[in-house]
């Protein structure tokens, strides 16, 4: 095994590591910066993101309208120190990213354009056409080279934290394509892994998405917060889940129903007229608009396809001209897909898992509970998304809490002590027999590796899905308790050394398990119904602050069932109200 | 199988711990007509060989990773129908011109060094502090450079271009879109020296002019433009130094 000194290591080249990285080698060129990424980073998860990032610009918006949104977005389960700081930060990164050329849409006048956006008053979502996340990652990455203190590991997969004396202290990695192992030595960490969505079936992210750095940071006793938030995209691809961006609705798509209706009128988000308005209608946010598509399955009013029910998602209104400026890509994924030109017919659409709103909790400044561990992006619950996300706030999320998860781990290197490196090369040794255990195991035992991923992904979306029940949850935590037990019978076809991505799958799947677990045991817990969590049990149908105005915290157990604690929401100045959207916002105010 | 139908993969396996030369092997796999090669070679890994080797990750054609070569063609495997080739036997081979690791999967360091060798970043033309916002470009402007910028870095277009074949050290199709992305970039000071890279040897005067990568491109970036693009440009600094009175 080789050892390789680092003063960081950051975990994950997507757009988060990736901002992550690049803000350390501004603030202190002389800090070594290790990059490891489990694929080469320009094909991390990032890259999928269509829609935009948001970053308050037009005369008429304000900061306070973006935190309102998102605050009452995420039903008062944000932190809401943590989304003034935010909401603060995100025209200022939308602006570097520039700076550093994204080719950001523009105007004529060229100035970069800005478009509408669900649960946004305002237009205030950056986009390029509807690559954003594409571009964006595109130009981090190639902006990180140009500093030659970020060494990346790429195609290194990262298999344990290391943790001296409480501090975070390295990770140990292996290089995929020869599978040598190489242990990394750090005075901080900063994981920047994505999130989890994986564990579902059908779901928009890529194959990567598989919550490892979740995993890591819980097996090492840092809880993992709000993981019973799951968000469900309302407008995917039946079977594949693949992604139809917002952006879609934000130039002007409707969704209607078999019988051409815009059954979102009938759900709390109409009236249906005026056309365009903001926070209404098709611009509602992710849960409400999710919830309402379970009800009109229900009420047999969505189309039959041949990987389930799904309603329309109607672009011909825009015509061909503004397609392909604006959404050139939907227009390709139609095509290629799906055979539809969505210039001449509308597009089938059903939710599919698209984000995981919890994570590893952290603070403004990206520091996790554990020393020397930062987080950022998706797999950190740094406190803004509450119990729902708003769409174009998490690309925003990767820059600004990239950036201060960054410059936070910085600062606290130049104070921080050195690692004990006999213990923790004792403590890489040690993880590395543990993964080769399940290489030596060979073909014992009998479990298929895939049979196993499809019973967990089945089994989420039976218990954790759109709408929950006590019941279904309670059979999704004695599956999921099922399935880790037979992790340790799978039989692997694969003794290869190089490339053996079936050895890498088991792990990740350890890894899944463990999101999973907590996700479901979350979800048991929070008898209410908040934001993305809606539970149709007796008593939990409503949302409760007096009990569950609280962030869920799941702790690890090793061979157990997670322990389930709770921690303050933090609420500056925007006590929980009514979360109204639609004609029953505006009565609400003239109320 | 759904609908009853099947198809045959021959599918090239090369492992060099225990394999002397590559060697096909054919999977039969039931198939229906939304189904991408990138996951039929999926099902092949989940239920009849769990040592496969690809890569793979967003299924949607925009991360780049899972370029093959399918009957004999560079193509994304997520966006490729198996019902185009039914009922096969279908080959499946890694992108040619790269060496393998293993099985679908090859080396791609050779093209993250040429992409560090063309600067890809902004040097700006003329300083902005953040606090003074972003730079004005018109949507003329962004025209000029935006097709090279959606370069998805699949290398499809590498293995579709017979001189990186023949030298893998010429700088090749992707990373000379990337080179004119940034020299076409309004806000971009640097194109001087991004054309050191272009003017070398291995730049992009050993391009033969066949004009496959482009075709093969599956965003339209068009590499073989950026090249000929790249050579014009080149010629006129090569001139212009006489003009300057030379060096």
């Amino acid at each position: 095994m080789e050892f390789i000194q680092a003063d960081i290591v950051v975990v994950g080249g997507g757009g988060a590591g990736l901002r992550a990285a690049i803000a350390i080698a501004e603030a202190d060129p002389g800090l070594s910066v290790a990059l490891v990424s489990k694929v080469y980073p320009m094909r991390s998860h990032t890259v999928a993101a269509e829609g935009g990032a948001a970053g308050v610009v037009l005369d008429e918006d304000s900061l306070e309208a973006h935190f309102h949104d998102t605050v009452a977005g995420g039903d008062w389960l944000c932190d809401q120190d943590a989304v003034d700081f935010f909401v603060g930060q995100c025209t200022r990164e939308m602006v570097q990213l520039e700076h550093w050329g994204c080719p950001w849409s523009r105007r004529e006048d060229g100035r970069p354009n800005v478009r509408a956006f669900g649960g946004m008053a305002m237009e205030r979502t950056w986009f390029a056409a509807d690559l954003t996340g594409f571009h964006m990652l595109h130009t981090l990455f190639q902006r990180s080279l140009k500093h030659p203190s970020i060494r990346r590991f790429d195609e290194h997969f990262v298999c344990d934290l290391l943790v001296d004396q409480g501090q975070a202290s390295g990770v140990l990695t292996v290089e995929i394509a020869t599978g040598e192992f190489r242990a990394i030595e750090a005075r901080a960490v900063i994981v920047a892994t994505g999130g989890a969505g994986r564990v579902f079936r059908q779901n928009t992210n890529g194959g990567i998405v598989t919550g490892d750095g979740m995993a890591l940071a819980y097996r090492h006793g840092v809880p993992l917060r709000d993981m019973e938030f799951v968000q469900y995209h309302p407008t995917c691809m039946p079977g594949t889940g693949l992604l139809f961006t917002e952006g879609c609705r934000g130039e002007g798509g409707t969704l209607v129903n078999r019988d051409g209706y815009r059954y979102l009128q009938d759900y709390g988000l109409g009236p249906p007229d005026p056309w365009p308005r903001k926070k209404a209608m098709e611009l509602g946010p992710r849960d409400r608009i999710s919830q309402a598509f379970w009800h009109e399955e229900r009420k047999g009013r969505t189309i039959p396809t041949p990987h389930g029910d799904a309603v329309h998602l109607d672009l011909r209104q825009l015509g061909r001209a503004k397609l392909r400026e604006r959404l050139p890509q939907i227009c390709e994924l139609a095509r290629d897909f799906l055979g539809i030109d969505p210039a001449e017919a509308p597009i089938p659409v059903r939710p599919a898992v698209h984000y995981t709103m919890g994570g590893i909790p952290t603070d403004v400044n990206g520091a996790a509970p554990l020393p020397g561990l930062y987080a950022a992006g998706e797999c950190a619950s740094s406190g803004i998304h509450g119990a729902n996300r708003l769409g174009s706030n998490s690309l925003a999320e990767l820059c600004v809490f990239g950036r201060a998860a960054g410059e936070q781990a910085a600062r606290y290197v130049r104070e921080a002590a050195g690692r004990n490196g006999a213990a923790l090369r004792w403590q890489a040794q040690d993880a590395r027999e543990r993964v080769l255990r399940i290489l030596a195991r060979g073909g014992a035992g009998g479990e298929r590796l895939a049979v196993l991923r499809d019973e967990m992904a089945q089994s989420m979306e039976h218990g954790c899905g759109i709408y929950r029940l006590g019941h279904e949850v309670e059979d999704t935590c004695r599956k999921l308790a099922e399935l880790k037990a037979r992790l340790d019978n799978v039989a692997l076809a694969d003794a290869s050394a190089a490339w053996n991505t079936e050895w890498l799958c088991a792990i990740e799947l350890g890894f899944q398990l463990d999101v999973a677990q907590a996700m479901a045991h979350s979800a048991l817990a929070r008898r209410e119904s908040r934001g993305a969590h809606q539970r149709l049990d007796p008593g939990c149908e409503a949302r409760d602050d007096a009990s569950f105005l609280k962030h869920t915290l799941a702790f690890h157990a090793f061979g157990g069932a997670p322990r389930i604690g709770w921690s303050d929401v933090v609420i500056t100045r925007s006590p929980p109200g009514v979360r109204a959207y639609g004609g029953a916002a505006r009565e609400l105010a003239h109320a | 199988m759904p609908d009853g139908r099947s198809i045959t993969l021959d599918i090239l396996r090369y492992d060099g711990a225990r394999d002397a030369k590559p060697r096909v092997q054919a999977y039969t796999i039931p198939f229906t007509d939304d189904m991408s090669v990138l996951q039929g070679v999926q099902y092949v890994k989940d239920n009849l060989d769990g040592s496969l080797a690809f890569r793979w990750s967003c299924r949607m054609a925009i991360c780049g990773s899972c370029g093959m070569m399918v009957a004999g063609i560079p193509r994304l495997a997520c966006r490729t129908f198996l019902r185009d080739f039914a009922p096969g036997p279908l080959a499946i081979a890694p992108l040619e011109h790269f060496p393998i690791e293993r099985d679908l999967v090859v080396d791609i360091g050779g093209f993250m060094d040429k992409l560090g060798q063309v600067k890809p970043w902004i040097e700006p033309r003329v300083a902005r502090a953040l606090e003074e916002g972003a730079y004005r470009q018109s949507p003329r402007e962004l025209e000029r450079f935006e097709s090279f910028s959606h370069c998805i870095n699949c290398l499809l277009c590498y293995a579709a271009c017979p001189q990186y074949g023949h030298d893998p050290k010429f700088l090749g199709p992707a990373a000379t879109a990337l080179l004119q992305r940034y020299n076409l970039d309004s806000r971009d000071g640097a194109s001087q020296e991004r054309m050191e890279a272009a003017h070398s040897e291995e730049g992009v005067w050993s391009c033969t002019a066949v004009g496959y990568c482009s075709e093969v491109c599956p965003k339209a970036v068009d590499p073989a433009n950026a090249v000929n693009r790249t050579k014009t440009e080149s010629a006129i600094d090569w001139f212009a130094r006489f003009v300057r009175g030379g060096e």
